[in-house]
C-alpha cells in the first residue's frame, strides 16, 4: 500500500498541492484524476520521487519515502515501473534493448535469461515481432505497449502509469487500459494511474481520487462516481449531455431498474 | 538565476556524478560509446582544419619574415612551437566545443525534454554517473590525443606548403624542426588540453542535463553552452600561460 500523509508542493508562490493525504489500496487499480493543471501529474512526480514535496509524507508499505537515504531509494526504485506521458523510450535503442536496459543494469542473469524474459514481457504486451524496431518506427500505442513492457520488466511491486491514453485513438486506448488492468492483478501490483480519460475511470479505476485546483476534492470507486453529487467532480466527468445521458443509464442499470442490455435492445427494436 | 546559483548547481552535478557505477560493464559501453562519438566523430574536420592551419601558418610566417638575416629554417620552428603551445589546443578545442559541445548538450537537452532522464532515474540509476561521467572521462582521454594528431598535422601541412609554394625545402624545414626544440611546451600544451577537454565536456553537459522547456530550449542551452565553453577556453588559455610559462 502506498500512503500519502499531507503532501503540499509549490513553485515559488504557486501553490500546486496542497495538503494531500490519501492511501492507495494495494493491488488494486488507482486512479488520480483530474482537469488539466489539477496537480495530478505534480503528485505522481512527488510520489515517485521525481519531486521533493515541500511538506508531509510518503510511505511505501510502512516505509517512509520522503526521509529515505538516496542508496535506499535507489532500492526501492527497482521495485517501481513507471510508464512516462510519452513512453520516454530510448531512441538510440531498438525495442529489445529499451526492455533489456532495466535487466542489464540490475538482474543477476546471463544474456539468453535476459533475453527470453524481455521476449517474455513484449509477448504479454502484444508485440512479438516488433523487438528490432527503434522507437521511431512504431506507433504512439506500440510505444505505449514498448514502456508497459520496460515498466514490468524486473517484477515490480508498484506500476505508475502518466496518462497513458494520452495522444491514442479510442480503441487503442481501451486495449492499454485492458493490458494495465490485467498486468495489475497477474503482477500482484499495487497501480496509479493519473488520467482524465473517463473510459478508464469507469472501466478500471477500482479506487479513484479527484484532484481540483491542487486539493483532494473526491475520492471513491468508478461506481461511486455515479452516485456522487460533489459539482466538481460532475462538472469534469460528466461534462457533455451524451456523458451525462451515460451516467443517467448507469445508475438505472445500478440501480436493478433496468437491465441495461435487454431494455436497450427493446428500446432499440 | 544568477551566476552563483549556476555556479553551485555545476558544482553540486560534478560532485554528485562521481558514484559507484550500479553496472560495470555497461558504464564500460558507455564510456567506448563516448570515445567513438568524440573522438572518431570529430576526426574528419580535426584532420582537415590541422593541415590547412599548417599551411597558413608556413605562408604567413614566411610572408612576415622579409629580412635575409634570419635563417628559413625559422619559420619551421615558429610553425611547430605555434602548433605546440597555442594552435592544436586552443584552436582545436574551440573548434571541438562546437562539435562536441553542441552535439552533448542537445543529447541531454532531448532525453531531459522526453522524459528519458527520468525514466533512468526511477529504475533507480544514478543519471549523473551513467549520463555525464563517461562524456567527461571520454573528453579527457580522446581530447588528448587530437590535439597531439592536430600538432602532427599541422607541422606536416606547413612542411607540405613550404614544399610546394617553393618557400622552402623539405630538408630546411626538417633542421628547423629539430633546433631549440623545449620538451616543456609538449607538457604545456597537454596541459592545456585536458583543461579544454574538462571545460568542453561539463559546461555541455550541465546546461544540456538542466534545460527546462521544449525544443526551443534546447537550442538555446546548446548554444548557450557552446558560448560559454569558448569564453571559458580562452579565459583558462591566458590563466594557464600566466601560471605556467
Amino acid at each position: 500500500m502506498i500512503e500519502l500523509k499531507n503532501i503540499k508542493k509549490s513553485f515559488g508562490d504557486k501553490s500546486v498541492i496542497k495538503d494531500v493525504s490519501v492511501q492507495f489500496e494495494a493491488t488494486k487499480c488507482n486512479l488520480i484524476i483530474g482537469a488539466s493543471g489539477s496537480g495530478k501529474t505534480v503528485l505522481m512526480k512527488c510520489i515517485v520521487g521525481l519531486f521533493e514535496p515541500d511538506g508531509g509524507e510518503i510511505l511505501y508499505d510502512g516505509n517512509n519515502f520522503t526521509h529515505m537515504h538516496e542508496e535506499k531509494r535507489k532500492t526501492l526504485r527497482q521495485q517501481i515501473g513507471m510508464l512516462f506521458q510519452g513512453s520516454a523510450l530510448f531512441d538510440s535503442m531498438t525495442v529489445l534493448e529499451n526492455v533489456i536496459f532495466p535487466l542489464d543494469m540490475f538482474a543477476k542473469m546471463n544474456a539468453k535469461q535476459k533475453t527470453d524474459r524481455a521476449m517474455e514481457v513484449l509477448e504479454r504486451v502484444n508485440l512479438t515481432g516488433a523487438e528490432k524496431k527503434y522507437p521511431a518506427e512504431i506507433s504512439g500505442g506500440m510505444k505505449k505497449r514498448v514502456g508497459i513492457a520496460r515498466a514490468i520488466v524486473l517484477n515490480p511491486k508498484y506500476l505508475f502509469c502518466d496518462e497513458p491514453n494520452s495522444g491514442l485513438d479510442p480503441k487503442t486506448s481501451l486495449v492499454i487500459d485492458k493490458l494495465i488492468k490485467e498486468i495489475t492483478h497477474e503482477y500482484n501490483m499495487t497501480t496509479i494511474i493519473n488520467t482524465h480519460d473517463m473510459n478508464s475511470v469507469m472501466e478500471i479505476g477500482e479506487k479513484i481520487i479527484f484532484m481540483h485546483q491542487g486539493a483532494k476534492e473526491w475520492e471513491g470507486s468508478n461506481n461511486d462516481i455515479i452516485f456522487s453529487k460533489n459539482t466538481e467532480l460532475n462538472n469534469f466527468i460528466f461534462a457533455s449531455d451524451f456523458l451525462k445521458d451515460a451516467k443517467d443509464m448507469r445508475m438505472l442499470e445500478l440501480k436493478g431498474k433496468i437491465d441495461n442490455q435487454r431494455n436497450m435492445d427493446e428500446l432499440l427494436r | 538565476m544568477n551566476f552563483f546559483t549556476h555556479l553551485g548547481r555545476y558544482l553540486l552535478m560534478l560532485k554528485q556524478m562521481i558514484s559507484k557505477p550500479e553496472n560495470w560493464r555497461l558504464y564500460w559501453k558507455e564510456l567506448m560509446h563516448q570515445c567513438n562519438e568524440i573522438g572518431i566523430r570529430s576526426l574528419t574536420i580535426v584532420v582537415i582544419i590541422s593541415i590547412f592551419l599548417g599551411a597558413v601558418t608556413t605562408v604567413q610566417t614566411a610572408y612576415q619574415l622579409v629580412t635575409p638575416f634570419v635563417p628559413k629554417s625559422i619559420i619551421a620552428v615558429i610553425v611547430r612551437d605555434n602548433f605546440i603551445l597555442e594552435l592544436a589546443p586552443t584552436l582545436i578545442c574551440v573548434v571541438l566545443a562546437g562539435v562536441v559541445g553542441s552535439r552533448i548538450a542537445s543529447e541531454l537537452g532531448n532525453m531531459r525534454i522526453s522524459e528519458q532522464i527520468d525514466a533512468l532515474k526511477m529504475m533507480g540509476i544514478n543519471t549523473k554517473t551513467y549520463l555525464i561521467l563517461p562524456k567527461i572521462i571520454a573528453a579527457l582521454i580522446v581530447v588528448p590525443c587530437l590535439v597531439v594528431l592536430a600538432i602532427v598535422l599541422g607541422i606536416w601541412g606547413g612542411r607540405l606548403a613550404g614544399q610546394l609554394s617553393g618557400i622552402l625545402p623539405t630538408s630546411i624545414f626538417d633542421e628547423g624542426l629539430m633546433q631549440t626544440f623545449i620538451p616543456y611546451n609538449v607538457f604545456f600544451g597537454l596541459s592545456k588540453a585536458y583543461t579544454y577537454a574538462f571545460i568542453i565536456s561539463t559546461i555541455p553537459a550541465y546546461f544540456g542535463y538542466y534545460v527546462e522547456g521544449g525544443a526551443l530550449e534546447i537550442g538555446r542551452s546548446s548554444t548557450k553552452s557552446v558560448i560559454i565553453s569558448c569564453i571559458l577556453i580562452l579565459f583558462a588559455d591566458y590563466v594557464l600561460a600566466a601560471i605556467l610559462l
